[in-house]
């Protein structure tokens, strides 16, 4: 029996194993993008508008910055035992122009600045409710 | 256009470490230093500005009136503040506005921690609202993560190294030899900070700074009551800078998942960074030539190339250059962190920005000993913390 997968935060991105994608949201005033989504009111400051569309973000972007954690973060973050190292990646999404975090699947191998990596989900941990399951990013090859 | 001044009449600390102790005592104790400093009993103060800290329970959220009670209640006014890292200079800047609105004429600001052992984590509980929460949950994104993105992007835009890195540890660290408030008084050779444990590639870790326990405080008064004190020529707050980022902000910063976006309103002119310090110079009508001294918040040593630039003692991309000339070394043309920074003291989160001013105000006064850059007559501070706070404090003799 394989265990439930569930998104470990709920509403972020999509669960389409084939073509996952980050889901923010876009202020139908002025056009800007959002994510997280935003839910109050647009925070261009020149913008009154509240109300916005969901939007699946560019499944590819090219890496700002990155790096490799070499020690275990404190709770609530779920480290294996033992532990291993982790790389994070910011990665620059050219239509959208912003940069947005995910831990890089397959680790630090050919990470670099400026490098494409593309979305992908993976199991973040598990606990009774099943895999909690996350975006990552990973490099292009 | 300049705004107006207040007076620093006294200033004192707790020294940094980890003590163990609540953090209440650390903030009896500075305030107590900064009083005989001054000069004044605890009942001449009027007005009592707290900095908040945010992992010691209640008594931590009213900061202010929690030292206004360890101290004796004696009436004065109170307010507490907390603006992450800027806390300090946030309580600051209140007693500041109070003085020159007239509505007190000696105000005391103090600031104390205790911090847990390691990384700083977000506060407890299933808090999945909580981008601080999330940010370990989902990423593990621990601070020196940012630290690292932006180390990392220095080495790659501007061609910076490990050695320069470890570089700016080894000038704090001889900076900070001599600093009775200091917790790491220890000299360290560029091979050993090379050797230090990976923390956060390409950071180690003697290049980032440790959470510490400490205190710090600042008497405050008006020009007006500094005269009729005869307190001769004291230090002058000429800025007090709280500036927020302008949108969109597209630095990745603590504890954000995402930058903002860029596609339908472009970039700002400045940076938050940048504007954090243009904002100070503009209040006290300086420019970065007018420096002789700043303490800067080196949370990694590769941070502190970073605000070179940013409160405009280079251009961007010379700042190696700058540590390599030795201007930013006590005898050089602009000394950073002769406290010996972050990287002697570790972070006390809501005394940091007020202990950066202090050792301002002892540079100033020429009591700096073991440390004192000659002559200065005019300095800066600068930090970033989270959730869009950053201050910079300008103070001038």
């Amino acid at each position: 029996m394989s265990a439930a997968r569930v998104p470990a935060v709920e509403g972020w991105f999509t669960m389409d194993e084939a073509d996952p994608r980050l889901v923010g949201n876009k202020c139908t005033s002025c056009g800007t993008v959002f994510f997280p989504k935003a839910s109050i009111a647009c925070r261009n400051p020149s913008c009154d508008g509240t109300a916005f569309d969901d939007v699946p973000l560019s499944n590819r972007g090219r890496v700002w910055s990155y790096t490799t954690n070499h020690y275990a973060p404190p709770a609530p973050y779920v480290s294996p035992d033992p532990f291993e190292p982790y790389s994070v990646a910011a990665v620059e999404l050219a239509d959208e122009k912003l940069v947005v975090l995910g831990q890089v699947e397959g680790g630090a191998e050919g990470l670099r600045v400026g490098a494409e990596v593309e979305l992908v989900l993976s199991t973040l941990f598990a606990d009774d409710e099943g895999e909690r399951v996350v975006w990552k990013w990973k490099v292009v090859s | 256009m300049s705004v107006g001044e207040v007076a620093v009449l006294g200033v004192g600390m707790h020294p940094w470490g980890k003590w163990g102790k609540n953090f209440v005592e650390y903030g009896v104790v500075a305030a107590r230093d900064a009083l005989a400093d001054a000069g004044l009993a605890w009942t001449d103060i009027q007005f009592v500005s707290g900095a908040d800290t945010v992992r010691n329970g209640y008594p931590g959220y009213v900061a202010g009136a929690t030292f206004a009670q360890a101290l004796g209640w004696q009436g004065a006014q109170v307010t507490s503040a907390y603006a992450a890292c800027a806390s300090g200079a946030t309580a600051l800047d209140v007693a500041r506005n109070r003085i020159l609105a007239g509505l007190c004429d000696v105000a005391m600001v103090v600031g104390a921690d205790t911090t847990p052992k390691g990384f700083l984590a977000p506060t407890g509980g299933d808090r999945p609202d909580d981008p601080d929460w999330l940010r370990f949950r989902l990423l593990g994104a621990t601070n020196p993560t940012y630290f690292a993105f932006y180390a990392r992007r220095r080495m790659e835009v501007y061609g910076a190294t490990d050695s320069d890195f470890a570089k700016v540890k080894v000038k704090n660290a001889r900076h900070g030899l001599e600093n009775p408030n200091a917790r790491y008084r220890k000299e360290v050779t560029e091979e050993e900070v090379l050797a230090s444990p990976m923390v956060a590639d390409p950071l180690r870790l003697l290049e980032i700074c440790a959470t510490s326990d400490g205190a710090a405080a600042v008497v405050l008064s008006s020009m007006d009551f500094a005269r009729r004190r005869g307190s001769g020529d004291p230090v002058r707050v000429a800025a007090v800078s709280t500036a927020t980022p302008r949108f969109p902000n597209t630095i990745i910063e603590m504890p954000n998942f995402a930058t903002d976006s860029a596609a339908a309103v472009g970039p700002p002119e400045l940076t938050f960074r940048d504007s954090i310090a243009a904002e100070a110079y503009e209040q006290a009508a300086i420019a970065p030539d007018d420096l002789d001294v700043a303490e800067v918040y080196d949370l990694s040593s590769a941070l502190e190339l970073d605000w070179y630039e940013n409160i405009g003692l280079c251009k961007p991309g010379e700042a190696e250059k700058l540590l390599h000339d030795g201007d930013t070394t006590i005898g050089g043309r602009i000394p950073v962190n002769p406290s010996g920074g972050l990287a002697c003291f570790g972070e006390a989160v809501p005394a940091q920005a007020l202990a950066q001013v202090c050792e301002l105000v002892w540079q100033l006064r020429g009591q700096a000993d073991g440390r004192q850059v000659e002559g200065a007559r005019v300095g800066l501070t600068a930090n970033q913390g989270l959730f869009g706070h950053g201050s910079s404090v300008i103070v001038k003799k």
